[in-house]
């Protein structure tokens, strides 16, 4: 069967523009007919990134920055919608909650958010900063073995951003920088509930060697920019904001 | 109650291969590939169909079969927090929608998929199909709805309860209940009196539903009659899933003049 989607998530990437800097939102797929005419101002700039490649470090410093250059600037990432996410918790604190179950879960989080926050916001003319977006749940659920068509019809509801950056980091030094962090492996980012090693550290190779494949896979698909996050963090910050200056330039 | 310490370890990857095996079997022909049986019954409220399921499984325990019983919407998990969204009036169509398929999933990834690949009749007080209809009438995309659920067993049979609307509106309203902010329609602007909204929104749902008898083949039953002459049906429907021979047994000894065997 032909997959409706793939057309739509292709060349997509770049920004829609009319004059008055009005243009219409455009989805990757269905689920929104209700909101199919709408009228945007704003632009979404999104990062993605494994946790501990740096992504919040990254978004906060961008709004921060782009809020001193005068955008309007709103900043959101999954599991913070005020609907769902103590649900999300505590499915996760469940573990005989099913894989499906917790994807869409995190899907009717995010729509949420989507409908609530980010839209008004792009309608008003901000620039939305999101700490990640579906693209961390396509990954998740396609290395959990759910069908990739079956993801991307879900998440036909969402709008296509304008930037999609992610921060590539290798599990290796990664794995340094979430004990750093935390000193402890979080569980479901170390892939445990999938059964890939009773290791937990060998698990969290694997599990984000295969995370990593999956954006490697989007790559094209989506528009991914990728950005070299081994790098020290003010080098890969200049780089983010000279992208995104560039970008929001061209928009004048 | 489904043993999930058995998840995960070495055992995980076989497991996983062997459930995907079955469900790609089952969306393709349930009854072949498993013991278990699928039913479900659809309809608008009011129609009579969790009366009717209620009888179907007292009659299937009778027989010594094993039977388990799922309803619309009752995932302990995802309750809560769905109650808590429609009781602040902050759900859209498509967040309504995927909470909705969120429980769906939960119930089907820990009960109706283990129960049927261990040979159980699941009963389902409403199915899939509750969803495509409320979904699309909320205006959700038709194809996106079908899509989320593509994953799901099609049951061996579906009976649908079919009642004028009039009919199910008025049993429902006859004593004047608070209806709830979703449950009456009050989301889709449909009219500012509940009771109003409410007969909109079923009439509305009955039409995805009479749409959906052919292209799902939801088998119709005549609700606009007595109970026990509806039963009478759903059994003679629900023996046919058996072989024939066991089919003779159970309509002979199901409502004959001393009850049972």
């Amino acid at each position: 069967m032909r997959d409706p989607y793939s057309a739509l998530s292709q060349g997509l990437h770049a920004p829609p523009r009319s004059e008055g800097g009005l243009r219409k939102l455009k989805f990757y797929g269905h689920g929104m007919p209700y909101l199919k005419d709408l009228e945007v101002k704003g632009h979404l700039i999104v990062v993605e990134g494994p946790d501990a490649s740096g992504r919040s470090t990254h978004t906060q410093t961008i709004q921060a920055k782009l809020e001193a250059d005068g955008h309007a600037v709103l900043g959101t990432g999954l599991k913070r919608s005020e609907l769902i996410s103590e649900g999300i918790i505590e499915a996760k604190g469940n573990l005989g909650v099913g894989k499906r179950t917790l994807s869409l879960f995190y899907a009717a989080d995010f729509a949420d958010q989507l409908e609530n926050k980010i839209i008004p916001a792009l309608e008003a003319g901000y620039v939305v900063l999101a700490d990640r977006y579906i693209y961390t749940l396509m990954a998740r659920n396609n290395v959990r073995g759910i069908e990739r068509r079956w993801s991307r019809s879900l998440f036909g509801f969402t709008p296509v951003p304008d930037l999609i950056f992610y921060l590539d980091v290798k599990p290796e030094e990664l794995v340094h920088r979430v004990f750093q962090k935390n000193s402890i492996l979080d569980y479901y980012e170390s892939g445990m509930d999938i059964g890939l090693s009773d290791d937990m550290y060998k698990s969290f190779l694997i599990y984000q060697g295969k995370m990593a494949k999956e954006f490697e896979k989007m790559k094209r698909l989506f528009g991914l920019q990728f950005i070299d996050g081994n790098r020290p963090i003010p080098q890969v910050d200049a780089d983010l904001q000279t992208r995104i200056d560039a970008f929001l330039n061209r928009q004048r | 109650m489904i043993d999930q310490s058995k998840r995960g370890g070495n055992g995980g990857a076989k497991r996983r291969t062997n459930a995907a095996a079955i469900v790609k079997r089952r969306s393709q022909s349930v009854s072949e590939s498993t013991a278990g049986r699928l039913i479900a019954v659809e309809g608008v409220d009011g129609s009579g169909k969790s009366t009717q399921l209620h009888l179907l499984e007292q009659w299937l325990r009778h027989q010594n079969l094993k039977v388990f019983k799922t309803e619309w919407n009752s995932s302990e998990t995802v309750k809560q927090i769905t109650s808590r969204g429609k009781k602040k009036g902050l759900l859209t169509p498509t967040t309504f929608s995927l909470l909705h398929a969120t429980d769906f999933a939960d119930r089907y990834e820990r009960n109706i998929l283990p129960l049927l690949e261990a040979g159980y009749f699941v009963l389902a007080d409403r199915y899939i199909f509750t969803a495509y209809a409320r979904d699309i009438v909320r205006g959700c995309h038709p194809g996106w709805v079908r899509k989320i659920y593509s994953y799901a067993a099609k049951p061996d049979l579906t009976l649908y309860f079919r009642v004028p609307v009039d009919v199910a509106v008025s049993r429902i309203l006859a004593g004047r209940p608070k209806l709830k902010y979703y449950e009456a329609g009050m989301d889709m602007n449909l009219s500012n009196d509940p009771y109003e909204s409410y007969r909109i929104f079923q009439g509305r749902i009955v039409e995805q539903y009479e749409s959906m008898v052919e292209s799902e083949g939801l088998v119709a039953i005549d609700a606009n009659r007595g109970i026990e002459a509806q039963q009478v049906e759903v059994r003679a429907r629900v023996a046919k899933l058996f072989g024939e021979e066991k089919t003779a047994q159970l309509t002979a000894g199901a409502w004959g003049e001393h009850g049972h065997r």
